[in-house]
């Protein structure tokens, strides 16, 4: 199994996505932002960063780098995506997650450790855990706020696409505590807490490792 | 040909020398150099590198004094980073700089632009920063103006390190009046390395091409060298729109192809284009090679349109650097500039005629022996002369303070800005990208694992001011001896420091005395540690119309774990542990938290430093902690006893109670000095009961003086603290409460007017 | 007193590094839009207020700017309309 970590000018949590991932026992590559395919990758990984140092809007220009046109391709034929953080922003910039991230409510960054319910087992990330179990995985962003219009929301929630929410501390204000989400096929999610960073005893938690525990996914799920 | 004047260039009088910050006899050494008057664009390159901040005219003679080197150095002071091997094969960089004046004008992009800074003295080493940390100094957070600074510095901070993804794992912020006109902004990196990574930043090879890489050229900051080196007065506010702009994002990319181009083998070394842009990275790494260059100034990518050679050469703009190539190497170091979509231009040559050349096309505008830049500036050797107040401050006797009640005194402590959480500071900071953050902000020093080995990294940056203020040579030790304990108590050992010395006018006697003899008491504490230094930074002239700032020698440490698993926390852990205080009870107030706090007024004999026994402690807790006897341990400093151990236990998640008596510990201290007094050479340790014996023991051999005082927990209980007939009692949800809520109640609604922040 | 909606611009001042600007320039290049230029990122305010007369809206949009709206050591500001509003 192979997982593609793409690398945008200004991603900083590519190394981090693929130490985890390694670490998981996937064969990892990253993908430069102008190739043009992915190198024969089951799996796709947006990681974190400021792309482009998240001028104009977080995601904004990512969105046209040249390996996006075969990112939503994998996408369409089912294969799995997951976008950390600036990946999830480009991910719903691309369009190929609803809705939007916009600044934090209390507009400042905020990197703290928060605890996350997994709303849905029905995704390549989150087939390892337990619906209603809760992690503890760190946040580090400025804009983690997730909003999207109401019937959005209501589809997403109705369709068991909410795929994380923060219980308790919701560290960004965003609508109906929603931390993940997945697309319609469920290959597609977005999150804006950093697994990566929670795979190591070491680092004072290990509850991020399964998200990338993905041996038996391959293209097409 | 020599170098000529052109036409449009303002004629070279008395009062053009002046503005350059040049005095008559420094102008009459450039004349008697060249031979000849300078021209205009040779003034602008001599006041640059003639300036304090790029000469250190001040203040060489008294850093030569430092102790540089031992078995673990591998780079010291001299080059953009000093270099310490830490065990198998790798070495980290590390530097911290000041970017005080630009923070006071623009907070924001004054805070930015010095994190850019130091990140690029990093990564020319050939290092990967893997962390940066950040010393402020504000006045008090009573005043709108001071929130607006906090605010902006912390922000500028935040935006640029969370972009490039280094994280920010620690640092100290104090509040004082004395800063109000001046704050202090100075932030640290660090980086990793192989030792065989190491790159000079020393040019070499006659006919080598001298490439500028990274952002354009625009007429930012120009003479920000000079004015860092100049004192912050009324006039000041008409300098504004020689601000410089940060852009993380391409520093971002700049790091990315730097480390790509040193490990190319294409390029002989590399620089960033700091305080003095192009003339003084040019410059300095021609003179560290011995060699000379020939730049042609037009051919520096520029951002507008019409800039002169003098704004060229003077210009401070960021993200730029400077690289000497291999011959014949030209297109591939294009290339990777290419592939991280950075600019590059080939500026110059390396030349071996020992001659600083510049040409504008055709023209030379500027020729002087490279040496006489960087070495020809006559040395100021500014009296020193401690001023009468400050003797008297020092023996001004000690106000009876003891019949306060204990708990509203501790809690009104934990309600100092300076004591209490810096929460509100560090959650805006990006503390665990990279994936190596085993302890970030919130203790004493950060840690940080060596992916790969068993490594750990051990990190902190502080001083106190106040203590240097009331003696300068024993405040000196006690930034470093309070430093080795921050890393020591994580079960680290010291290894190197570099310092960021804040200090006033050296031509002031009163503040060059205080700059000697802080240096005095710098050099012997290194020594006595074992900790050299290996750079960092001198910023004079921190003054403004309302006086000089506390002189705060900050000070940068760097340990290292040979097991990071064995790493100590600074929080309790365990109900039922017993809690041992490392150290002797002497009730020192002088320059405490406490006397100012009752009095309104810092006085006294700052505590006495007593070197050997700080070795031992040190010593102790790195033993202690390699033999895994240690739940936790957490240095005592501002605020004594009481506020170490609140800190320790609000620190836990939950928060733990505790429950002391200090009767036998402080037998002849009155209660308030034994609680508040802020004693050196202590530590609060906490251990399981199984290896209490063992490790009292253990203390016994190091002849560390340990007392067990009381036992920890449980969860969510009171704090208990009895000195014979006294006691303090109070619930630790309400000491947290202050302690946590002291800052964001202070700084909510300080927002406004700043540029928009970038979030990823 | 009557109801007015002032409209401010807020600019990088010419000459100094604009990041945002650069970055979207450079986008836009990539995205084959050709012929573009230099790009500046500012932002844009609707300030709703009440005053006496157009030049009273005038006068204190611009005391706005100088002590909040606009940094005065990086940013220029212009204030753009000033309308008769709701």
């Amino acid at each position: 199994m192979k997982i593609a970590v793409v690398r945008f000018p200004g991603s900083n949590c590519d190394a981090d996505a693929y130490h985890a991932a390694r670490a998981a026992g996937a064969d990892v590559t990253y993908v430069w932002h102008r190739s043009t395919d992915l190198e024969g990758a089951d799996v796709v990984v947006l990681p974190g960063g400021f792309s482009y140092g998240d001028y104009l809007r977080p995601g904004a220009i990512a969105r046209f780098s040249p390996v996006m046109r075969a990112v939503a391709e994998h996408a369409r034929s089912g294969g799995p995506v997951l976008g950390i953080c600036n990946g999830f922003q480009i991910l719903c910039e691309a369009q190929l997650l609803p809705g939007t991230l916009a600044r934090n409510f209390g507009l400042s960054f905020v990197c703290r450790p928060v605890t996350v319910r997994v709303e849905s087992d029905a995704t390549p990330f989150t087939a390892r855990y337990r619906v209603g179990q809760e992690l503890r995985l760190p946040v580090a962003h400025g804009d983690g706020r997730y909003v999207a219009d109401d019937a959005t929301l209501d589809r997403l929630e109705r369709g068991g696409r909410v795929v994380f929410r923060y219980a308790g501390d919701n560290p960004n204000g965003a609508m109906r505590d929603i931390a993940g989400i997945a697309s319609e096929e469920r290959n597609v999610v977005g999150m804006m807490p950093h697994p990566e960073r929670a795979v190591e005893t070491l680092l004072g938690s290990t509850d991020g490792a399964a998200v990338f525990a993905l041996a038996g996914v391959a293209a097409g799920v | 040909m020599t170098a000529r004047s052109r036409p449009g260039d303002p004629a070279i009088t008395s009062e053009l020398v002046r503005r350059h910050g040049l005095n008559p006899e420094e102008f009459d050494r450039i004349v008697a150099i060249l031979g000849r008057e300078p021209t205009y664009v040779e003034l602008g390159i001599f006041s640059a590198l003639w300036s304090e901040h790029c000469s250190y005219k001040h203040s060489r003679a008294v850093l030569k004094t430092l102790p540089t080197t031992g078995p673990q150095v591998l780079q010291g002071p001299g080059e953009n980073a000093g270099v310490l091997r830490i065990g198998d094969g790798w070495a980290v960089a590390f530097k911290m700089e000041s970017h005080n004046h630009p923070s006071a004008v623009e907070p924001y992009q004054g805070a930015a632009t010095g994190v850019g800074g130091i990140l690029r003295d990093i990564f020319t080493m050939g290092a990967r920063p893997i962390a940066l940390l950040d010393s402020l100094r504000f006045g008090s957070l009573d005043s709108p103006r001071q929130r607006y600074l906090c605010h902006g510095v912390v922000r500028g901070i935040g935006d640029y390190g969370n972009c490039v993804g280094v994280p920010t794992v620690a640092g100290d912020v104090v509040f004082d009046p004395a800063y109000e006109g001046n704050p202090l902004v100075n932030a640290m990196c660090v980086g990793l390395l192989r030792e065989e990574e190491l790159i000079r930043a020393a040019a070499a090879g006659p006919g080598n091409p001298i490439i500028v890489v990274g952002a354009r050229t625009g007429r930012d900051g120009i003479h920000g060298a000079a004015f860092a080196s100049e004192a912050l007065a009324e006039g000041t506010e008409a300098r504004r729109p020689q601000v410089q702009v940060g852009d993380p994002f391409t520093e971002k990319l700049l790091i990315e192809a730097s480390l790509e181009l040193i490990a190319s083998g294409h390029i002989v070394a590399i620089q960033d284009m700091g305080a003095a842009g192009l003339t003084s990275s040019s410059a300095e790494m021609a003179a560290r090679g011995g060699v000379g260059v020939e730049l042609d100034a037009r051919r520096v990518p520029t951002r507008e349109d019409g800039m002169t050679p003098y704004e060229v050469l003077l210009s401070e703009s960021q993200e730029r650097m400077l690289v000497v190539a291999e011959r014949g190497s030209e297109q591939a170091v294009e290339a990777i500039a290419r592939k991280w979509e950075l600019e590059s231009a080939v500026v110059g040559r390396v030349t071996d005629d020992g001659l600083y050349r510049v040409r504008w096309g055709d023209e030379v505008v500027a020729e002087i022996p490279g040496r006489s830049l960087v070495e020809g500036v006559p040395a100021r050797r500014p009296e020193a002369v401690e001023g009468e107040a400050a003797q008297a401050r020092r023996a001004r006797p000690m106000p009876p303070t003891a019949d306060r009640d204990l708990g509203d005194a501790l809690e009104r402590l934990l309600d100092l800005p300076t004591i209490a959480s810096k929460r509100w500071v560090y959650e805006q900071y990006d503390t665990s990208v990279q994936a190596n953050t085993v302890r970030g902000p919130g203790g004493d020093a950060a840690v940080l694992r060596v992916r790969g080995t068993t490594l750990g990294l051990a990190l902190t940056a502080g001083s106190s001011g106040r203590y240097v203020w009331l003696d300068p040579y024993e405040g000196g030790k006690a930034a470093v001896a309070e430093a080795a304990r921050n890393i020591a108590v994580t079960g680290a050992r010291p290894l190197g420091v570099t310092d960021c010395l804040n200090f006033g006018d050296p031509e002031k006697p009163d503040v060059f005395y205080q700059f000697r003899e802080a240096c005095r008491g710098i050099a012997d504490a290194c020594r006595a540690l074992e900790t050299p230094v290996t750079g960092g930074n001198v910023s004079f002239y921190n003054e403004s119309p309302s006086g000089a700032v506390l002189p705060t020698p900050m000070i940068g440490m760097v340990g290292v774990l040979a097991d990071v698993t064995t790493c100590v926390p600074a929080a309790f852990r365990t109900t039922g542990d017993a809690l041992v205080v490392l150290g002797r009870c002497r009730g020192e107030l002088g320059g405490s938290q406490y006397l100012s706090m009752v009095t309104g007024e810092t006085f006294g004999a700052p505590p006495s430093v007593n070197l050997a026994a700080e070795r031992a402690l040190v010593a102790f807790l790195v033993d202690a902690a390699e033999r895994r006897l240690l739940a936790s341990a957490h240095d005592v400093s501002e605020g004594g006893l009481a506020v170490a151990l609140v800190e320790s236990a609000v620190g836990a998640a939950p928060a733990l109670g505790f429950d002391v008596d200090l009767s036998a510990y402080a037998r002849d201290v009155a209660a308030d000095a034994a609680l508040f007094g802020e004693d050196q050479a202590r530590a609060v340790v906490t251990v399981d009961p199984r290896h209490l014996a063992a490790l009292t023991a253990l203390a016994v051999q190091h002849g560390v003086p340990a007392t067990m005082v009381g036992t920890v927990g449980p969860v969510g209980a009171a704090v208990r603290v009895v000195v014979r007939d006294r006691r303090l009692e109070r619930p630790i949800a309400r000491l947290r409460e202050i302690y946590e809520r002291a800052v964001p109640r202070r700084m909510a609604g300080a927002e406004g007017g700043l540029p928009a922040a970038a979030g990823g | 007193m009557r109801r007015y909606r002032g409209r401010v611009r807020v600019m990088p001042r010419a000459g100094l590094l604009d990041p945002q600007g650069h970055a979207v320039e450079q986008a836009l290049g990539a995205l084959g839009f050709t012929g573009v230029g230099r790009v500046r990122v500012g932002r844009t305010l609707e300030i709703a207020l009440e005053a006496d007369s157009e030049q009273e809206v005038r006068e204190r949009l611009r005391e706005m700017c100088e002590r909040l709206v606009a940094n005065p050591v990086t940013e220029d500001f212009t204030i753009d309309a000033v309308e008769a509003g709701p």
